[in-house]
């Protein structure tokens, strides 16, 4: 075990990047306080397939970050869990990554690389789960033509401080599609970002989120558009339901002044379900140069739409399961995204449960 | 048999002005196996009375009742209603995303018989619903209502009529915007709801042209809130002779 270095800008709450953070609940990953255990939680516990390789290994990180939890985790060890898979490789079946021993006494502090060569194709699922401290820095590569689709469930118990920035490098013709789901943990603060480095690439990240009582959850997406041609999507769809479920959505997406013919559009929705909760909803779009193919934003909170309700209980099914129906259908478009099937059914009955307990 | 009673039911809605009246006293006995078509000018209140009484929230009950078999249906919730064996064909069915058709269709079908019905059978019943009004077998798996056109919306909703066999089912201008088609293919539909179950229909609409298909018993004309006068099917043809141009004054 060792204690964090504190020679780090602690952040104090006024900065743009932590203005919404709890930063008392963060368990000193922010400020150093944090006694780190020595634990490297991500498993594979089924046989890879061909091509495909999980090891720890000593890397250089593949980005620069401005993000203090981050800095301290690289300043802190080389050592990375690096899942690599070959070019050329086709994983018809999902990669599934989990977690094994949590701790909340101390922290865990994560490097994790993902990395498809030329052409490789592969989805890989990292399923988070148990009661943890753990901050993560996960750093994505994707060569020329690969493509990946990556899905995190951040399925954490009650009390998980989680901190992480999930960066994708994006290379030529590329593709990367993620799903974030957060639905379980205290304080779960994820940064999704992506950096484009050369044309052709696209991006898709996706994102659902309920959190209830006592629970924040922040979304802090970063899209750089720092080379022509590439295309962005960004759709989070969000609920919450419960006395201080707190969700944030920051949507900045940069389109530089060489990012000619850039294409891009992000959306968040949220859904209140009860009073006392709070829903920030940021969109942030900065636009450098206006030979461009598209660059909108969106951004929505509301609440059950009446409408909708009484069309189904005019059908005869209760308020309760009418609500039910409106909050899975709700979810039902980027759920589906995920395209393993009992991995959609858990979470629509996890979502079930959460709306349940809330007894909106 | 089933006798829905409406007597003396006046109705307000708020507005930012204060709750306006406007239902004012509408006496009416719908009886299975009955075909009424109320008629009226926009405005006069006909659609107000549909949803007052399917229970939206928007409308207040300031007097009167309605029952159903000697139920209070006003103080049901709105599954409640759909249960005792009401059913709202409406004018702008509701986008519900996320949510299939065949999703949607069994959970209600569920509702309304009290156990889901057996997959094997369910499945042919709403095949054979679907044919039998011309919809794409596709629809089953589209989000409820979105992106369908209006004349989609409607087949849906008289769709909906034929598998939930409500007791009483109130069509709220049903027919509008409907092309000559459509409207033949959702009146077949409703007169086949009717042949086969004991139903009593409540047939709202401006126009006549729909009577040409679904032959009402009684006609009543409704104006500025309330029934000004009533009829057999031959007055429905003095209304499209003459319009309604003698009831909005009075």
């Amino acid at each position: 075990m060792s204690l964090l270095a504190t020679n780090y800008l602690t952040p104090t709450g006024r900065e743009e990047a932590w203005r919404f953070t709890p930063l008392k609940r963060l368990r000193g990953l922010h400020d150093g306080a944090a006694v780190v255990g020595d634990r490297a939680s991500l498993i594979s516990s089924h046989s890879l397939p061909a091509g495909v390789t999980f090891m720890s290994e000593n890397l250089a990180p593949l980005a620069h970050s401005d993000d203090v939890i981050i800095e301290r985790i690289r300043g802190l060890d080389g050592q990375v869990s690096h899942l690599s898979i070959a070019a050329n490789t086709e994983v018809a079946e999902p990669i599934l990554l989990g977690r094994s021993n949590g701790a909340l006494e101390t922290a865990e502090l994560s490097r994790v690389r993902i990395s498809l060569g030329e052409h490789a194709v592969a989805t890989v699922v990292i399923e988070n789960t148990g009661d943890t401290v753990l901050a993560e820095d996960l750093e994505i590569s994707l060569a020329p033509g690969s493509s990946l689709t990556f899905i995190t469930l951040q399925e954490f118990d009650a009390q998980s401080v989680y901190a992480a920035r999930h960066h994708a490098v994006v290379d030529k013709d590329a593709h990367f599609k993620s799903i974030t789901v957060t639905v379980g943990g205290d304080v779960v603060r994820i940064l999704p970002t992506v950096e484009f480095i050369a044309p052709g690439g696209s991006v898709e990240l996706l994102g659902v989120y309920f959190a209830t009582a006592g629970q924040f959850f922040e979304h802090r997406m970063h899209v750089d558009h720092a080379v022509p041609h590439a295309k962005s999507r960004v759709n989070f769809k969000g609920a919450l339901a419960g006395r201080d479920a707190h969700t944030v959505w920051i949507g900045d997406v940069l389109i530089r002044a060489i990012a000619e013919g850039t294409d891009t559009y992000e959306l968040n929705r949220n859904l209140l379900l009860s009073d006392g909760a709070r829903a920030d909803s940021v969109p942030n779009l900065e636009i450098e140069t206006g030979e461009i193919i598209g660059a909108g934003h969106a951004s929505t909170t509301g609440r059950f739409d009446d409408e909708q309700l009484f069309y189904l209980m005019s059908r005869g099914i209760t308020l309760e399961n009418a609500r039910r129906l409106v909050v899975r259908g709700f979810f039902n478009e980027i759920v589906t995204e995920i395209g393993i099937e009992a991995i959609q059914d858990r979470l629509m009955n996890r979502i079930d449960n959460e709306l349940e307990k809330a007894g909106t | 048999m089933s006798r829905l009673e409406i007597r003396n039911l006046q109705v307000s809605v708020k507005t930012d002005a204060g709750a306006v009246e406007i239902l004012k006293g509408v006496d009416l006995t719908i009886e299975t196996g009955e075909t009424h078509a109320i008629m009226g000018p926009n405005g006069s209140g006909k659609s107000t009375l549909a949803y007052s009484i399917a229970g939206h929230p928007k409308y207040t009950i300031v007097g009167g009742s309605v029952t159903l078999d000697g139920a209070d249906v006003l103080d049901m919730t709105v599954d409640e209603r759909a249960k005792a064996g009401l059913f709202l064909a409406m004018q702008y069915p509701v986008e519900v995303p996320g949510v299939s058709v065949s999703n949607f269709l069994r959970t209600a079908a569920t509702a309304l018989r009290g156990e889901a019905p057996k997959l094997r059978t369910w499945v042919a019943e709403v095949k054979d619903a679907m044919e039998a009004l011309n919809i794409d077998p596709a629809f089953a798996s589209r989000n409820v209502n979105e992106g369908f056109s209006g004349g989609e919306k409607k087949r849906h909703e008289i769709m909906q009529l034929e598998l939930l066999k409500p007791k009483i089912a109130i069509l709220d201008e049903t027919d509008s915007g409907l092309d000559v088609d459509a409207l033949r293919i959702v009146s077949e539909g409703i007169n086949r709801a009717k042949a086969n179950g004991n139903l009593g229909v409540l047939l709202i609409t401006h126009y006549t042209r729909i009577l040409k298909y679904i032959k009402p018993d009684f006609v009543h004309v409704f104006a500025n809130g309330h029934i000004v006068e009533e009829g057999g099917p031959d007055l429905a043809d003095k209304l499209e002779a003459n319009g309604y141009a003698d009831y909005v004054s009075k």
